[in-house]
């Protein structure tokens, strides 16, 4: 009992420091948070008072909360799927065997290590009308000028191709990773059975790599949310809040408009989601998945 | 061994803070850097030569990053009950610095007829931002209007006199048809010219409405007037600049890559600010000119940049350090210096009369543009809860130039937005 109930303080003690971090930047912000929301913001002559769902029910009628709520899920879509895989397929091309492999991987590593302001300076001038790489390019095949970010249609659409090049490479390391822990008498089975190299891809390779993808998943689905560096360096939420997402749109309202009880509300639907996100994830898909 | 470090913690700190009170006064100041060139030497500079002619007063620059990273910054430590003594921040965040209550007036520290005189000798239309409800609250510092640069070279190409910039709204699109050029298969090579539209079209668009002849908000910045027919009207000339002369790309001009557009002969004139005047300089590779703006109905600008604010949370001895260094700071010699060091338009008329400034004139006119044009000038567009009011301005001037909505539908939408916001500021 004695020895126990030691074995057990000591193990609180050791959860202790990350528990205490945890707690204090973690869930003391969000329950802080979520008693804010139901605050209005202290205005001059007029002090902070319990507002109820009032913060709520000016989100239900505000467009530029649900203008940044689609285009959030444009963005995710947009994302998601694409630099997840590509990430596998430059994966699956690098550790095969080829000469200059070592450079190639640094090649697709490089845009995860840039700073996302410096990346989205750059690309801001690819962008560019007239003289950016890109027009440069589709000047060459003869094609009409176009304002890529300065445009309704293509704002959103520029900010997903970069926000896709910064995060495969990242993702690719996992699945580098990954695949080198595969264990080749697998692979020798399987060409010995004369299985083609789909065959072998879709029976072996995919479903081992299925833990990773469940990371690279989740990590794809909070970066969706999370990534706002470029729209601030890019187009600032601009044309007409076509860029703008759900955590700039977040930023403005607290730290320009100093809303904070607004702002606050806002911050919940973020965590709602990321957090039903992380139930599905972990709770649904991660049965369907094979661990060894 | 925590305990022995927090003692020594303690003690460096106790230690620290006698030094300080044995040197006298020290004021913290915030400020941010907007333009090119290597102001955080030019700052430390003017501290340290402040401090050596006014012993027991120590000044500690303290660089906030953008403008909007520095109210951030000073609204936080504020809130926090840290701001710092003085800092220099947008002129038009004069209402939210009064609305949190983070500032003071400047008049209660004027007391003497050389102080009333130095308040007074500051351009009437930097002024206009920095005072409401018949008190100071900011001192110009680093201010700016709105230039047009134009090449001249493209010019001359185009067949116009290089040396005359379009003097009215009918010269400028009549030049901007002659300068725009395309190639065989339509494709422009060079727009005649461009306003930029990102970010903060507010501003440009205070250049059109100004020159036509309307405000945009009233004195108390508590109502806009986004709707009036004239603003409609300025908007409209604005979007068709592109939609109907096709002189100016379509769609939304970045701020941040227009001078380059510039540079590269993409465009053969420009809207922008004075204090890309250095960098313009150093950059165009081809001969250029600077003018006011050119007039609608009247000619026109609005004022932009940082005044010092004086924080409420200081000490009467602070107070008074702050204002001997605000004072110090924008001498007439030092303002001058200040300006030709950064394009900024030098803040006060008597600086321009210094020997510094006439050399620095006599070899390049194009510095007293700015000058000469701020007599037509007039507010940035500041209210109560200014970011949010702003914001909805930008919003249908971003619509419009865009083509999801017609300039009048914009400017309702914004003015109902505005409306919404600033009646809780009405009493």
């Amino acid at each position: 009992m004695n020895r126990r109930s030691s074995a057990q303080v000591h193990g609180w003690l050791l959860l202790l420091p990350a528990a205490v971090l945890l707690v204090a930047f973690t869930h003391y912000p969000a329950g802080a948070t979520l008693w804010t929301s139901f605050y209005s913001t202290a205005k001059p002559h007029r002090p902070s008072a319990f507002a109820g769902l009032e913060n709520y029910r000016e989100m239900a009628n505000d467009p530029v909360f649900w203008q940044s709520l689609v285009n959030n899920a444009w963005f995710a879509i947009g994302t998601i799927p694409v630099s997840i895989a590509l990430a596998l397929l430059m994966a699956v091309w690098v550790n095969g065997k080829l000469r200059g492999q070592g450079f190639l991987r640094l090649a697709y590593f490089t845009p995860t290590v840039l700073p996302m302001i410096a990346v989205a300076n750059i690309w801001l001038f690819f962008y560019t009308p007239q003289y950016g790489l890109l027009e440069q390019v589709t000047g060459l095949f003869g094609l009409p000028s176009h304002n890529w970010l300065g445009s309704r249609g293509t704002a959103l659409a520029c900010l997903i191709v970069v926000t896709i090049w910064k995060e495969a490479g990242f993702f690719m390391i996992f699945y580098l990773a990954a695949l080198q822990s595969i264990p080749p008498n697998l692979y020798e089975a399987a060409s010995l059975e004369g299985a083609s190299r789909w065959a072998v891809f879709r029976r072996i390779t995919f479903p081992l790599l299925m833990p990773t993808t469940l990371f690279v998943l989740v990590n794809a689905v909070i970066n969706s949310f999370r990534l706002v560096d470029h729209i601030v360096v890019m187009t600032r939420g601009g044309p007409d809040n076509t860029t703008s997402l759900l955590l700039y749109y977040i930023y403005e309202v607290g730290f320009k408009f100093w809303d904070a009880g607004y702002a606050s509300a806002l911050t919940m639907v973020l965590l709602v989601l990321l957090a039903s996100a992380a139930v599905l994830q972990f709770g649904f898909l991660e049965r369907r998945i094979h661990y060894r | 061994m925590l305990k022995r470090c927090i003692t020594a913690g303690l003690a460096a700190a106790a230690l620290a803070a006698s030094t300080a009170w044995s040197q006298g006064t020290e004021i913290s100041f915030y400020y941010p850097v907007a333009v090119g060139g290597p102001i955080t030497k030019i700052v430390d500079g003017l501290a340290a030569d402040f401090e050596k002619e006014n012993s027991g007063i120590r000044v500690k620059p303290i660089y906030s990053g953008t403008y909007q990273e520095s109210i951030v910054k000073a609204l936080t430590a504020n809130k926090a009950g840290d701001p710092p003594v003085l800092s220099v921040l947008l002129s038009t965040d004069m209402y939210t610095l009064i609305d949190e209550d983070a500032i003071v007036p400047w008049d209660e520290m004027i007391r003497t007829d050389t102080d009333r005189a130095w308040l007074k000798s500051f351009f009437p239309g930097f002024m206009e931002n920095s005072q409401t409800g018949g008190k100071t609250w900011g001192i110009p510092f680093q201010r700016s209007t709105i230039v047009l640069y134009w090449n001249k070279e493209a010019f001359k190409e185009a067949g116009l006199d290089p040396n005359k910039a379009p003097a009215n709204w009918t010269e400028m699109v009549d030049y901007a048809r002659k300068l725009t050029k395309k190639d065989g298969s339509g494709n422009v090579s060079q727009w005649g010219v461009q306003v930029p539209s990102s970010g903060f079209p507010y501003w440009l668009f205070q250049g059109f409405t100004t020159q036509n002849n309307v405000v945009l908000m009233n004195k108390d910045g508590t109502q806009t007037f986004y709707d009036h027919p004239a603003v409609i009207e300025a908007l409209a000339f604005w979007v068709d600049l592109s939609r109907k002369h096709g002189v100016m790309k379509p769609g939304i001009i970045e701020w941040g890559t227009t001078p380059k557009d510039f540079f590269e002969r993409k465009a053969a004139m420009m809207w922008t600010t004075t204090g890309n005047l250095t960098n313009v300089k150093a950059n165009a590779k081809f001969d250029f000119g600077v003018a006011m703006l050119p007039a609608g109905k009247r000619r026109g600008t609005p004022t932009g940049g940082g005044n010092f604010y004086l924080f409420k949370k200081s000490t009467p001895q602070q107070r008074d350090a702050a204002l001997r260094f605000v004072r110090w700071i924008t001498s007439p010699e030092r303002a001058a210096q200040w300006g030709i060091d950064t394009g900024y338009v030098a803040v006060r008329g008597d600086s321009w009369d210094t020997p510094l400034m006439a050399k620095y004139v006599q070899g390049f006119p194009q510095a007293a543009v700015a000058r000469d044009q701020l007599q037509y000038a007039v507010a940035e567009l500041s209210t109560h809860d200014n970011q949010r009011v702003t914001k909805a301005l930008n919003d249908g001037l971003q619509a419009a130039l865009t083509g999801a909505k017609t300039p009048e539908a914009a400017m309702k939408d914004a003015q109902r937005e505005a409306e919404r916001i600033l009646k809780a500021y009405r009493k």
